[in-house]
């Protein structure tokens, strides 16, 4: 079946389109509208995972503090859009600023960091990630910036064309909670995100990212402006970090420190490495089973109380556990990720071939 | 007029003096070596002149001083280097690899063309052209590294080291091979470690000694100085 899919990518476009538009009624229905929440989110994890992608996966420059991006986004939609400052601008005004102030952030994190690579590369962006979380923490005095620990509250929801998103709809009678209205905003920003990413990859643009990532030094030797081409992957990256930040935000009416921690940026590193770095289906698969499989593990809870009479294994313990199996299962069996990019799945299949082409050489010049 | 001219060069990592104020020029069509041991600096030379570590002197380059131009703004000018060590794009193509080569053409249907003699220098390159570069045999990675230099239709072509690590009959082809492309009149200036080949093949030389130029020449005359044979050609 999948092979005749292939053959008609028409067909496949259609059938994709019309499972995606359907998903969260077939989601709400069939397994509650909690599950509804978690597509959201998924979608949220794939920008993030998009964004992040160009960054580790184009460019070759690790980052360890990603969330930082998603966290200016999402402080700047809360204060422009909530009773924090009495500011109640309209989202399409909020979160491109988000998206551009993040992207300044980029490449603020970006500029100093350009000699560094690797491991080095890696500390600086964790340090950058923990700062920006610590000042949201701790800039609630003199001035109140972020209201500290207990963040700010309030957020105003999405509204479209004065249909505002807070409050859940009426219609054909259904009652519809806004988790659906959100998960076609998010579907269309993700698509878009998509979009975008893959045409960066083909591009001139992407090209030169592929050539830093490989070997800096003779990407310089091609006449490519390599500082840059790196302040360029740090600002789009983080584009799409704080585009990503704002959708959470006003999705959330919510946001505070806690949600921007290193944990969250190793999570969606993860779900880059594991999916496939640099293949874009790759990024989707990797964050959309590292959102959906912790989610549905809580189901086990459930199952042991039916089963046992009692939690024996708590899941959120349980999670854990299997995330740290499977990536250590990953990088043993398929360390290219699930769904390799072309590149790098040859590059792992192929490392045997070169011993013999070495002798096959010297036979050649001897002739 | 001298297509290359250097005078005075420095080249220094923190308090570490690796080239010491060097003069020397390379004209139009010349193929000219730079030859001398390990830590001479010959490598760091033509990173200074390609701009990858910040240089001290004066470097005119067809007429105009480079002067702390950025690496890419120096290529732009018509200088391509094959670094050490090749610094192929593993996980690149060999044709993307080539492609790269090209980055700062416009003009496709002659980068097209460029292409096709690429593959036709070196044949060996075709039959691999879908393979990734980092698969190649480290003499096809050399060779890879070469024609990726020559996409840009450098005026001047720097190569560092092309024989280090292949073995001895691969040094031979690649030799031939720039040979063939200094035949085409491409200006080369080569840095190698082995003197011998390097003479042979080039029509100036200079000999770096802890980065200082201490002899200069026709490549046959050195070849046949006693001071050089007994150095580097192991007499």
């Amino acid at each position: 079946m999948l092979d005749g899919l292939r053959k008609r990518p028409r067909l496949t476009a259609v059938l994709l389109a019309l499972l995606l538009a359907a998903l969260p009624f077939i989601m709400g229905f069939g397994l509650g509208n909690s599950w509804v929440r978690v597509l959201d989110f998924v979608l949220l994890y794939v920008l993030l995972a998009i964004g992040l992608n160009i960054v580790v996966g184009y460019a070759g420059l690790l980052d360890l503090g990603y969330i930082a991006f998603y966290a200016i986004g999402a402080y700047l939609y809360a204060w422009l859009a909530s009773p924090h400052f009495g500011l109640h601008l309209p989202f399409w005004l909020v979160l491109p600023l988000g998206a551009m102030l993040a992207g300044l952030f980029g490449v603020l994190l970006g500029s100093p960091t350009l000699r560094l690579r690797g491991d080095y590369l890696a500390i600086v962006t964790l340090g950058f990630g923990e700062i920006i979380r610590i000042f949201m923490n701790n800039l609630n005095a003199p001035f109140n910036l972020t209201n500290g620990p207990q963040g700010i509250n309030l957020i105003d929801p999405v509204s479209v064309a004065g249909f505002a998103f807070g409050k859940p709809l009426h219609i054909f009678g259904m009652t519809l909670p806004p988790t659906y209205f959100y998960y076609y905003l998010f579907l269309a920003f993700t698509l878009l995100a998509i979009f975008v990413a893959l045409r960066l990859q083909d591009s001139r643009i992407g090209r030169a990212w592929a050539a830093i990532r490989e070997d800096e030094i003779a990407a310089a030797a091609m006449g490519i402006n390599t500082r840059n081409m790196k302040l360029l992957a740090f600002a789009m990256g983080a584009t799409f970090g704080g585009l990503a930040g704002g959708l959470f935000a006003a999705f959330q009416g919510f946001i505070s420190p806690e949600s921007f921690n290193l944990w969250e940026s190793i999570l969606v590193l993860c779900m880059i490495v594991l999916g496939g770095m640099g293949n874009i289906p790759g990024v989707i698969l990797g964050a959309v089973l590292l959102t959906v499989i912790p989610e549905a593990l809580r189901y086990l809870g459930d199952l042991q109380r039916a089963t046992l009479g009692h939690v024996v294994v708590d899941p959120s313990d349980l999670r854990m556990l299997l995330f740290g199996v499977a990536l250590v299962a990953m990088m043993l069996y398929r360390p290219a990720g699930l769904l390799p990019s072309r590149q790098r799945k040859r590059e792992f299949a192929a490392e045997d071939g070169v011993a013999d082409q070495e002798q096959a050489d010297l036979y050649d010049a001897k002739a | 007029m001298s297509l290359l001219k250097v005078s005075g060069l420095k080249v220094a990592y923190g308090g570490i003096q690796a080239v010491r104020g060097i003069d020397f020029h390379v004209d139009e069509g010349e193929l000219v070596c730079l030859i001398g041991a390990n830590g001479a600096g010959k490598s760091s030379t033509l990173k200074g002149l390609m701009g990858l570590v910040t240089p001290h002197g004066k470097v005119h380059f067809s007429g105009e001083r480079l002067h702390k131009l950025p690496t890419h703004a120096i290529v732009a000018r018509g200088m391509a280097l094959v670094p050490e060590g090749r610094g192929i794009f593993g996980r690149l193509t060999v044709a993307e690899n080539l492609d790269m080569g090209a980055y700062l053409r416009n003009d496709r249907e002659a980068v097209r063309r460029d292409i096709k003699r690429a593959y036709a220098l070196f044949p060996r390159l075709l039959e691999r052209s879908k393979q990734l570069a980092g698969t190649l045999s480290g003499g096809e990675q050399q060779m890879l590294a070469i024609a990726r230099a020559l996409m840009g239709r450098p005026r001047l072509l720097l190569l560092d080291e092309p024989s280090m690590g292949l073995a001895p009959l691969m040094v031979q082809k690649i030799y031939e091979t720039i040979g063939m492309i200094a035949a085409e009149g491409v200006t080369i200036l080569l840095v190698e470690q082995n003197a011998n080949l390097a003479l042979q093949v080039s029509h100036r030389a200079y000999v770096m000694e802890s980065g200082e130029i201490t002899l200069s020449g026709a490549s046959a005359e050195l070849a046949k100085d006693s001071q050089v044979r007994a150095a580097y050609l192991g007499d």
